[in-house]
C-alpha cells in the first residue's frame, strides 16, 4: 500500500516536472514540452490502475492551484481554454497505454511504443479534438487540422517513451509494475 | 515558487477558499454557455474590476500571467477571420481570456493549504473510494517532491552540460524516472517505518 502512495506520488510530481522542463524543442523552434510524455509513461511504467491514478493526483494538484501546466496554468486557468479537453483525456491515456502494456505479450520497448501511441496519442487527441472544438467554436475537422501540426512532436514522444521504459526494464529488472 | 500566490493584499483573501472555488466554477459555466462578444466583453470588464479592489499592482501581475495564451488567441482570431466570423472569433477571445483572468484571481488570493481543504472537503463525497487520508497524504508527497525532482532535473542538465556542447533532448528523461522510482522506493520504506499509510 505505501509502495501504490510513493508510486502514484512520485509520477504525479515526474509529470508535473517535465511540464515545466521544456528540453524538446522542434525543428520551427516551437517549443514542445514533455509532459504528455510524463502521462505515456505513468501508464507504461506503473500499469493502467496506478497510472491513471498518478495522473489523477496530478489533476488533484492543478485542483489545489499549483501551475503545473506548461506555461504556468492550474486547472481553473485551464478551464476556458481549448487545453481543457487534453487534461480530461490525460488519464484516459495513461490507463488505455497501461492497459495495453499489461495485455499484451510484445517485448516491453514495443508494447510501450505501442501503448504511447493508442493512448498517448489517439485517445487524447480524441477528447483534445472535442475541447478544441469546443472552446474555440471550429467544427471537429477544423480542430483536427490544427492538431495535425502536434503529431510529429507527438510521435517522437510515443518512442521515447518506449524506449525509456524499455531501458527502464533493463536496468531495474522489477520495476516495471505494469509487467507484473 | 510552487505557487502563484501574490504578495499583495486584495478583499479576496479574506473570502473562503471554497465559496471563491464554487462561484468561479458556476461564473466560468455560465460563461461559456453565452455566445458572441458582448457577455464576454462585459465579463471581462467585470474580472478587471474586481482586480482593482485590491492593491494596484495585482492588475500587472495578473496582466502578465495572460502571456502564455497567446498561441490560442491567435488560432482563434486568424481562424475566424478566415472564415469570415469576426464577431464569434472576438467572443470566443473574450471568453477565454476573461475564464483565465478570473481563475488566476481566485488563486492569487488562496493559499495552498486553504485549497487542498476545499478540494478534500470537495471529494469527501468519494470517502470509500478515495480514503481522505491516503488522498492527503498522497498530496503532500507529490508537492513535496516536485522540487525535489526539479533540482534532480537541474543537475543531470548541468552534468550533461559540462559534458556535451550539445543539448540533451530525450537523454535526461531515462535518469530522471529513475530518480522519481527510487525516491519513490526510499518514501514507501520510510512510510512504512513510521507505521503505514493508514
Amino acid at each position: 500500500m505505501e509502495k501504490n502512495i510513493a508510486y502514484v506520488a512520485l509520477f504525479a510530481a515526474l509529470i508535473a516536472v517535465l511540464g515545466l522542463v521544456p528540453r524538446i524543442e522542434l525543428a520551427a523552434g516551437v517549443p514542445i514540452t514533455a509532459q504528455s510524455l510524463g502521462v505515456m509513461l505513468a501508464g507504461t511504467v506503473l500499469g493502467a490502475r496506478r497510472g491513471a491514478l498518478a495522473v489523477l493526483l496530478f489533476i488533484g494538484l492543478l485542483a489545489a492551484g499549483l501551475p503545473l501546466l506548461s506555461g504556468g496554468a492550474n486547472l481553473y486557468a485551464v478551464w476556458g481554454t481549448p487545453r481543457i479537453g487534453f487534461l480530461l483525456g490525460f488519464p484516459v491515456a495513461a490507463f488505455v497505454a497501461g492497459w495495453i502494456v499489461e495485455r499484451t505479450t510484445l517485448a516491453v520497448g514495443l508494447a510501450s511504443f505501442a501503448g504511447a501511441v493508442i493512448g498517448g496519442i489517439a485517445v487524447l487527441y480524441a477528447f483534445g479534438l472535442l475541447g478544441m472544438a469546443w472552446r474555440l467554436g471550429v467544427t471537429l475537422p477544423e480542430a483536427a487540422l490544427l492538431l495535425a501540426a502536434f503529431l510529429p512532436g507527438d510521435i517522437l514522444k510515443a518512442v521515447i517513451a518506449g524506449a525509456v521504459t524499455a531501458s527502464l526494464a533493463r536496468m531495474r529488472p522489477g520495476v516495471l509494475l505494469s509487467r507484473g | 515558487m510552487l505557487t502563484l500566490t501574490c504578495p499583495y493584499d486584495h478583499p479576496l483573501r479574506r473570502a473562503r477558499a471554497g465559496a471563491k472555488l464554487a462561484a468561479l466554477a458556476f461564473g466560468t459555466t455560465a460563461l461559456f454557455l453565452t455566445t458572441g462578444a458582448l457577455p464576454a466583453a462585459a465579463a471581462l470588464v467585470l474580472v478587471a474590476v474586481l482586480h482593482l479592489a485590491g492593491d494596484a499592482r495585482i492588475l500587472p501581475f495578473a496582466l502578465r500571467l495572460l502571456w502564455p495564451l497567446w498561441p490560442f488567441a491567435a488560432v482563434a482570431v486568424v481562424w475566424h477571420l478566415w472564415r469570415g466570423t469576426p464577431a464569434e472569433g472576438l467572443g470566443v477571445l473574450l471568453r477565454m481570456t476573461a475564464a483565465v483572468m478570473a481563475a488566476n484571481l481566485v488563486t492569487m488570493t488562496t493559499r495552498l493549504d486553504d485549497m487542498i481543504a476545499a478540494l478534500t472537503f470537495a471529494l469527501s463525497p468519494l470517502r470509500p473510494l478515495i480514503p481522505p487520508r491516503r488522498l492527503a497524504l498522497a498530496l503532500a508527497l507529490a508537492i513535496r517532491f516536485v522540487p525535489d525532482l526539479m533540482l534532480s532535473a537541474a543537475r543531470l542538465g548541468d552534468a550533461w552540460a559540462a559534458r556535451s556542447p550539445r543539448r540533451p533532448l530525450h537523454r535526461l528523461i531515462p535518469p530522471l524516472t529513475l530518480a522519481a522510482i527510487d525516491t519513490a522506493d526510499r518514501a514507501a520504506e520510510a512510510l512504512r517505518a513510521r507505521g503505514g499509510a493508514d
